[in-house]
């Protein structure tokens, strides 16, 4: 089968990626923002399916594009749009952005001219046949006790976020 | 010209989906053959809704178009493409634009893992379940955009309520899809799968439905999805979205003409492929009922007459109301009709009975037949149950399927965990 990871779709993604990411935060309608935001999640799971991850791209779907994105629409929906767009938006610390931008721009280059040796030499190879049940026994045995942990540790933001809710319980 | 032949003629020999072969003609080929049927699929289901809920409720439904109203969707899809499409004019021009399509996208994508056959899908994917989830979830932003793009009041009432409840159902409806995953497992190799035909594959191969596994516990699973199925595709009991008693139509209020009809075709083909997703996870997918208990030649020949069977049925149920048909000459035109469609469905019928069609055919059968009994039971749903309050949705959808659906997971695994290593070590 031909391989599906060719340049044309990666640079196809990663502009929409990029075009995705500038229009969230340019625009003032903030469920615009939001809906770019969705685009730019989609176009990733789509990077991750190229890159012969599929469960990671469907879990990017399910949990971020339908789940989290869905919850954040929900929320902005209530908000009064008339009054957000003509309020004045928290983007005044420009300065201390493009700095943190400019370096991490320059670590890439560094990386990308420095160390070409950490990159593989061709378009991987391996098969997509058995990524999840690969991703899974990793994640229930070698790597057990941080998923446990983690989910632990969402168990207790749950418990968390209840209890600052409900002023009886 | 002869490296095309020969390119479309290598599929033929081969025994895997089209997705998986890597050819691209029989892909399109099977891509146009799910968009069709499922497009007269939709057709039958707005026919069949409107005459069985007339008759649940002693009324005629539709009879003025065509015999027995059959043309009635016809002659409503002709008025929603010549009605004129409005847009309110405070509406969010863009969103209100995508909505619909995302709906429709969402939607009709799915169809691409569904197996109708071992072969008979357009491709099999490592993630098949995941994938359908995932983008059936997505059907919810074009919801919620319709709502609010809409700019009105009783949109962003419907669509609120809309995200709310699919965002909770979702959970009860992921937690019984793992715990019918988890069956797939319990094989020699002890590695499960999600991919579609994989799933009907390992309950052929454990000779079980996963709905009669470890009694009760598919069985209950199997009541949970389908309950989160009906409150996923907002249908009655819990189509709170669209309560006309409270909300006019609820998300799509502001929508006419074409665009709604984009609305209409999404949550019908969304409930066809909630319902394939039953099928194939608890009721085995294309296997033919007792596959195990009634196998052999005489059965699987008896078997193999069913399609034909069906159709011929059909036929016969025309061919009866033809000769019912008034005698009085306005009705002339309607008779001959009924009976040229009764004439079709014979000869399909007919068709059917041609060894080489039959056993090509019968998976394909098997599966739209479980999944015509499940449009048949939302049809019912929508003609008994009065609808939910939206703070009993909710307790339904977190305090009683949740914890159903954790429960049967756990002891799902437990007794999974106890028949590998303590009854078959």
């Amino acid at each position: 089968m031909a391989p599906v990871a060719t340049p044309f779709f990666f640079y196809l993604l990663a502009g929409i990626m990029v075009i995705g990411g500038i229009l969230v935060i340019t625009r003032r309608n903030p469920v615009h923002s939001a809906l770019a935001l969705i685009v730019t999640l989609l176009a990733q799971a789509s990077i991750y399916l190229m890159l012969y991850a599929p469960f990671v791209a469907g879990v990017q779907i399910i949990l971020y594009a339908g789940g989290i994105m869905v919850l954040f629409l929900f929320v902005i929906m209530l908000v009064s749009i008339e009054r957000s767009m003509k309020e004045r938006q928290f983007n005044s610390q420009w300065v201390i952005g493009i700095i943190a931008a400019t370096a991490l721009g320059g670590l890439f280059i560094a990386v990308y001219t420095k160390g070409r040796d950490i990159f593989p030499d061709g378009p991987p190879t391996m098969m997509e046949g058995d990524n999840t049940q690969k991703v899974a026994s990793l994640l229930y045995g070698q790597y057990m006790f941080a998923f446990e942990i983690a989910s632990l540790l969402l168990l207790v933001a749950i418990i968390g976020a209840v209890v600052m809710a409900k002023k009886r319980i | 010209m002869g490296a095309i032949i020969q390119y479309i003629q290598s599929y033929l020999s081969s025994d895997k989906t089209p997705g998986a072969a890597g050819n691209m003609f029989w892909a399109l080929v099977y891509i146009m053959l799910v968009f069709g049927g499922l497009s007269v699929a939709v057709i039958a289901m707005n026919w069949l809704e409107r005459k069985i809920l007339a008759h649940m409720q002693v009324r005629l439904g539709p009879m003025r178009v065509g015999p027995h109203g059959l043309l009635q969707p016809i002659a409503d899809a002709i008025k929603l493409l010549l009605k004129e499409d409005i847009m309110p004019a405070e509406a969010d021009g863009f969103v209100f634009w995508m909505a619909p399509l995302i709906v429709v996208l969402a939607a009709f994508t799915v169809f691409v893992v569904v197996p109708f056959g071992p072969t008979h899908a357009i491709t099999d994917m490592n993630i098949g379940i995941l994938f359908m989830l995932g983008v059936s979830s997505l059907s919810v932003l074009g919801i919620v955009m319709a709502g609010w793009a809409s700019n009105s009041h009783y949109p962003l009432m419907g669509a609120l309520r809309s995200s709310a409840q699919m965002v909770s159902y979702e959970v009860a409806m992921g937690l019984a899809v793992v715990s019918a995953i988890l069956m797939t497992s319990l094989n020699a190799t002890g590695t499960g799968t999600l991919s579609m035909i994989g799933i009907v594959q390992a309950q052929q191969a454990q000779g079980e439905w996963f709905i009669f596994k470890f009694f009760p516990l598919g069985l209950i699973a199997f009541f949970v999805f389908a309950v989160a199925m009906v409150a996923e595709t907002n249908r009655a009991p819990f189509d709170l979205a669209e309560a006309e008693s409270e909300l006019t139509a609820g998300f799509h209020t502001e929508y006419s003409g074409f665009r709604w009809s984009l609305f209409f075709l999404a949550e019908y083909s969304a409930m066809i492929a909630v319902s394939s997703i039953a099928v194939t996870l608890w009721l085995g997918g294309w296997l033919r009922p007792f596959p195990n208990m009634l196998s052999g030649n005489p059965w699987d020949q008896i078997f193999s007459l069913f399609p034909g069977v069906t159709f011929l049925f059909f036929a016969a149920i025309c061919f009866y109301n033809t000769v019912r048909m008034p005698k009085h000459p306005l009705f002339r035109i309607q008779t001959i009709g009924l009976a040229g469609f009764g004439a079709v469905l014979g000869l399909i019928g007919l068709v059917l009975f041609v060894p080489a069609v039959s056993t090509r055919i019968q998976d394909i059968f098997w599966f739209s037949a479980k999944v015509a009994g499940f449009m048949y039971l939302y049809i019912w749903y929508r003609g008994t149950f009065p609808r939910y309050r939206f703070d009993q949705l909710m307790q339904m959808g977190w305090k009683v399927l949740l914890p159903l659906g954790l429960g049967v997971l756990i002891l799902t695994a437990s007794v999974a965990l106890l028949q590998q290593k303590i009854w078959h070590p």
